[in-house]
Parts: structure tokens; C-alpha cells; sequence
């Protein structure tokens, strides 16, 4: 049985799997797509293995899965023995799936600014820009309440969860799309927590956490 | 919008590459920004650039190129389109590697990045970030040490070139399966280009190409356009391109959090150690030769 992960390597949708499969310790192979400039998610081979032409695709023992919150999910559940990063108790559960959905709105947000600065991408850049400022002020007074809380983590649960590698990524890049997350100090330490995960790993434009403050 | 920075003389007369051949769709306009001017471009039916200053075309729009009478000089090489505002020389410099018939040539993408194009040139030629940027690939800590080299500025080519560079690199390119001690030789031809060779882990008898061509946008924004020349008989076009994207990546956010973002001329700007001592002729030739686009001039 082998994992197969249809990836780009700046795309942070793609670092979100790879990101949970370095965590969880679990072996994959990687097929590289060229996203840009060759555009291979939306050549006919890609096509049909997702008829939306969008990276991740996950293939595991001939099972075709994409969407990057859908594929945590099944890595989650499957590979994670402790079943902690994806719970099923039914308010864990809708709240993960809450931040999964504001990782996809992030995403809408803060990614499209970055590929709008960084690959031309015909994108409004002001109103994504906008857009990603008023999830990001969400979220870090979400975070900083939790603090206050003795909560660490975007849900209640006392350990991390599939909500904080799904909002991560996007949340780390958005200075390439001209996103200064200088007004979030919350969010930049949850940041730092979350890279200091055991098996944490990095991509392209996200650096380890600071080696002085490393437990 | 920020306010257009003059085009100095020399800027004004060079070419300046605009996108890759192969990305420009043919009889669709693409459009761009250099130098603070749009551009629309596109490529006729026999597949030939035509350049020239946009009105009110929209990017995407068909286009019949025999309407556009008033066009920029275009010339294409490595790849690449190249236009300019002046009086372009008859040729391109050099690169005589990409025409021998056994390489892989390709581009890399076209990134925008948040800097001037004479820091993306500098940071080009800099090996001392590689073990902490481009850490277990370009370099790893304990080996940091930027070894002696040479730098002279070639009075004939008119171009900087920086050799016997040294470096320990655990994995140079795609294709090496180890740690070497990778030698480097550095050129910039141009103002905004710059072009490296590195010992081939294929073969040593030869090197890789890799260049960087850089548009400014503005005098604080630019296109990167990557170009791979590489001896490798087992890669893929896609392979190669995610190994040097892998590292442009890397570089991209140290790149857009330098500042001033222009390029300080001055030598008593910032302070350079030994390993700096190709941009510091870097920074001479511009300064030398009057460049002030995207640069920070000496105060005269």
C-alpha cells in the first residue's frame, strides 16, 4: 500500500498534507505538477483525477481524494492511532470543520493575494487583501482570548488538531501577497507553536521557529 | 501607485526581458509593466513577439497584430522576450551554452517579487545565506564558510564576473545523489541579469546554467524570470523546474524584507565583510556606469 501526493511545492494547500503526513510519520511518494507556469492542473491527465483542475490530489491504495480539509481529515482518521488531530465527538467535530472553512476562506483571501503579486493571477488585490486583514483580526482575537483561556490551539481541545495545519500555511505566506501580519502578535505565537510540533516541516517561504526559543 | 522613477540613459538603451516565449499565447494580447510603463505584447502567426506600449487592451483579449503599427523593439533569446524604450544593442550578451545541442533548456516561471532588481542580482551572487536560506540543499551549517575567490570586472565583455567560488552544497542539483564541493562561476552581463555555472554532478567536465533575468517593474518591484541550462539525462522538465523554484521560494521572503528596497550605491551605505566582495563590484560597475533605476545613487 503507498501514498501517493499529486504536489506543488509553493502551493500551501499541497504543504498542508505534507505537513500532517510528517507529523503523523506516515511515507508517501510525491509526483511533482507543474502548477505554474506549466499549468498541468488543468491539462487532460490531471483533469481526470480532479475534474476541478486543483492541487492536492491525494491517491492512497487507488482511493482518489482531493480537497486539502477533506484529505486531513482522512489522514487523520486513518493514520493518526490516537485519534486526537481529527476528533468525531460531535462538538470537536463541527468545531475543526468550522476552521477548516475558514481555512478555505483564507485561502480565497490571502492566497489569492500571493498569486496575484507572485504569478499574475487576474485577482481584485485590494479587496482580497482587505478580505484577509478581517480573518486574520478574527482569528488572533480568537487566539489571544484562548491565551487568556489557557487555550493554545484554534479548538478547545488541549493539543492541536487538523483546524491549525489547515489554517496555517496561508496564514504564514501572506507577506508574499503584501499581508503584514505585524498587528496579530497572537496569531504569531500560535505560529510559532505550531512549528514547534514534533515532525514539524517546512516549504518554501516558511521558516523553522527560532532555534533560542525551542523547547 | 507609487510615482515613476526616471529611467536613467543607460537603462533606457538596454533590453529588457518582458515573459517567456512559450508562456505568450499567440494572437492574445499579455500584458505587463516595466519600468513603470505598460506593456501589451503577443506573438504573430508565425509565432514572432510584437511589443508595444499599452492603451486600452485588456490582458486575454484577441488581438489582430496587423493593427498594431507603432510597435517597441523586440528581440527574443534564452527563451525569453526582450523589448526596449531606447536604442538596444544589435545583440543580446552572451550565453553560448544554451545553444549546445544536449542541454535541457527552461524556464522557470515568471515570480513577482517585492524588491528592486539590483538586490534580486545581489542576493544572486551571494553564497553566504545558502546553508541558513537554502539549508540541506545549497548548503548546511557546520560549512559556512565563503571561501576566498576572485572578482574582476571584464573591461571588454563589460560585465562582472566573480570565480573560483567554493562551497559545500549536500545537494547541488536534481541530479547529485551526495555532498560536493560545488565551484561556481558568477557573471553579470547586465545590469538586471545575472548568469552562474556550477560544477555538473552529471558531469564533471561541464557545468549547469542557471540565470536570472529580472524586470523592473518598478523601482521597487520586479519579475524574476528563471532560466535552467542543465546537463541531466534523467530529470523531467516539471522536476527540474520544482528543484529551482524550491529555491527561489526560499530566497523570496528574505528578498521582499530587505531594506531600503533600492539598491544603496553608496559604499558606506551597509556594511560589507570579505565573502560581499562580488557585490561590491556589483555595486561599483552600476554606479560607474550611471544606473540609477532601482538603485539608491551615490550623493554627487
Amino acid at each position: 500500500m503507498a501514498i501517493t501526493l499529486y504536489d506543488f511545492e509553493l502551493s500551501g494547500n499541497c504543504y498542508k498534507l505534507r505537513l500532517l503526513m510528517s507529523i503523523l510519520g506516515v511515507r508517501y511518494d510525491i509526483i511533482p505538477v507543474d502548477f505554474y507556469p506549466g499549468r498541468q492542473h488543468k491539462s487532460d491527465w490531471f483533469l481526470k483525477l480532479n475534474p476541478l483542475g486543483q492541487l492536492p490530489v491525494l491517491v492512497d491504495d487507488g482511493l482518489v481524494l482531493r480537497d486539502s480539509g477533506a484529505i486531513l481529515a482522512y489522514l487523520a482518521r486513518k493514520y493518526d492511532p490516537s485519534g486526537l488531530w481529527f476528533p468525531t465527538e460531535p462538538v470537536q467535530l463541527a468545531e475543526v470543520l468550522q476552521w477548516h472553512a475558514f481555512a478555505d476562506d483564507i485561502t480565497a483571501t490571502a492566497s489569492a493575494a500571493r498569486l496575484a503579486l507572485g504569478m499574475f493571477y487576474d485577482f481584485d488585490l485590494p479587496k482580497v487583501q482587505a478580505g484577509a486583514h478581517r480573518l486574520f483580526r478574527l482569528m488572533d482575537e480568537h487566539l489571544w482570548f484562548g491565551e487568556r483561556e489557557g487555550r493554545a490551539w484554534l479548538c478547545a481541545a488541549p493539543h492541536p488538531t487538523t483546524a491549525d495545519i489547515a489554517c496555517f500555511p496561508y496564514v504564514m505566506l501572506s507577506e508574499e501577497g503584501n499581508i503584514s501580519r505585524m498587528d496579530y502578535p497572537a496569531i504569531r505565537r500560535w505560529s510559532d507553536r505550531v512549528r514547534r510540533i514534533p515532525g514539524f516541516t517546512v516549504m518554501s517561504g516558511i521558516f523553522p521557529a527560532g532555534r533560542a526559543a525551542a523547547e | 501607485m507609487t510615482t515613476p522613477s526616471p529611467i536613467d540613459a543607460v537603462t533606457r538603451d538596454l533590453w529588457q526581458v518582458i515573459a517567456a516565449v512559450d508562456e505568450t499565447p499567440v494572437g492574445v494580447v499579455s500584458t505587463t509593466l516595466l519600468l513603470d510603463q505598460r506593456l501589451a505584447f503577443s506573438r504573430d502567426s508565425d509565432g514572432s513577439p510584437v511589443v508595444w506600449l499599452r492603451t486600452t487592451e485588456e490582458h486575454g483579449d484577441e488581438i489582430d497584430l496587423a493593427t498594431v503599427t507603432v510597435r517597441l523593439p523586440v528581440i527574443s533569446g534564452y527563451g525569453y522576450i526582450w523589448t526596449s524604450f531606447g536604442n538596444p544593442p544589435d545583440h543580446l550578451f552572451p550565453i553560448p551554452e544554451y545553444a549546445e545541442p544536449d542541454r535541457v533548456n527552461m524556464s522557470c516561471g515568471s515570480i513577482g517579487v517585492g524588491s528592486s532588481a539590483p538586490r534580486i542580482v545581489e542576493n544572486f551572487l551571494d553564497m553566504g545565506h545558502f546553508p541558513y536560506v537554502h539549508t540541506d540543499i545549497l548548503g548546511a551549517e557546520p560549512h559556512t564558510e565563503v571561501k576566498e575567490y576572485d572578482v574582476e570586472v571584464s573591461e571588454e565583455r563589460d560585465e562582472v564576473l566573480a570565480t573560483r567560488c567554493r562551497f559545500f552544497q549536500p545537494r547541488a542539483a536534481l541530479s547529485a545523489t551526495e555532498g560536493i564541493e560545488v565551484e561556481y562561476i558568477y557573471r553579470v552581463p547586465h545590469p538586471f541579469c545575472s548568469v552562474l555555472y556550477k560544477s555538473c554532478p552529471e558531469d564533471v567536465t561541464r557545468q549547469d546554467v542557471i540565470a536570472i533575468f529580472l524586470q523592473p517593474m518598478t523601482a521597487e518591484t520586479t519579475r524574476a524570470h528563471l532560466l535552467q541550462s542543465m546537463i541531466d539525462s534523467t530529470s523531467t522538465i516539471t522536476d527540474l523546474r520544482r528543484f529551482q523554484q524550491t529555491i527561489f521560494g526560499q530566497d523570496k521572503p528574505i528578498l521582499e524584507n530587505q531594506y531600503p528596497k533600492r539598491l544603496p550605491l553608496d559604499p558606506r551605505a551597509e556594511t560589507p565583510i570579505r565573502a560581499d566582495k562580488s557585490a561590491i563590484a556589483y555595486r561599483r560597475w552600476l554606479s560607474q556606469k550611471g544606473i540609477t533605476y532601482g538603485t539608491i545613487p551615490m550623493a554627487s
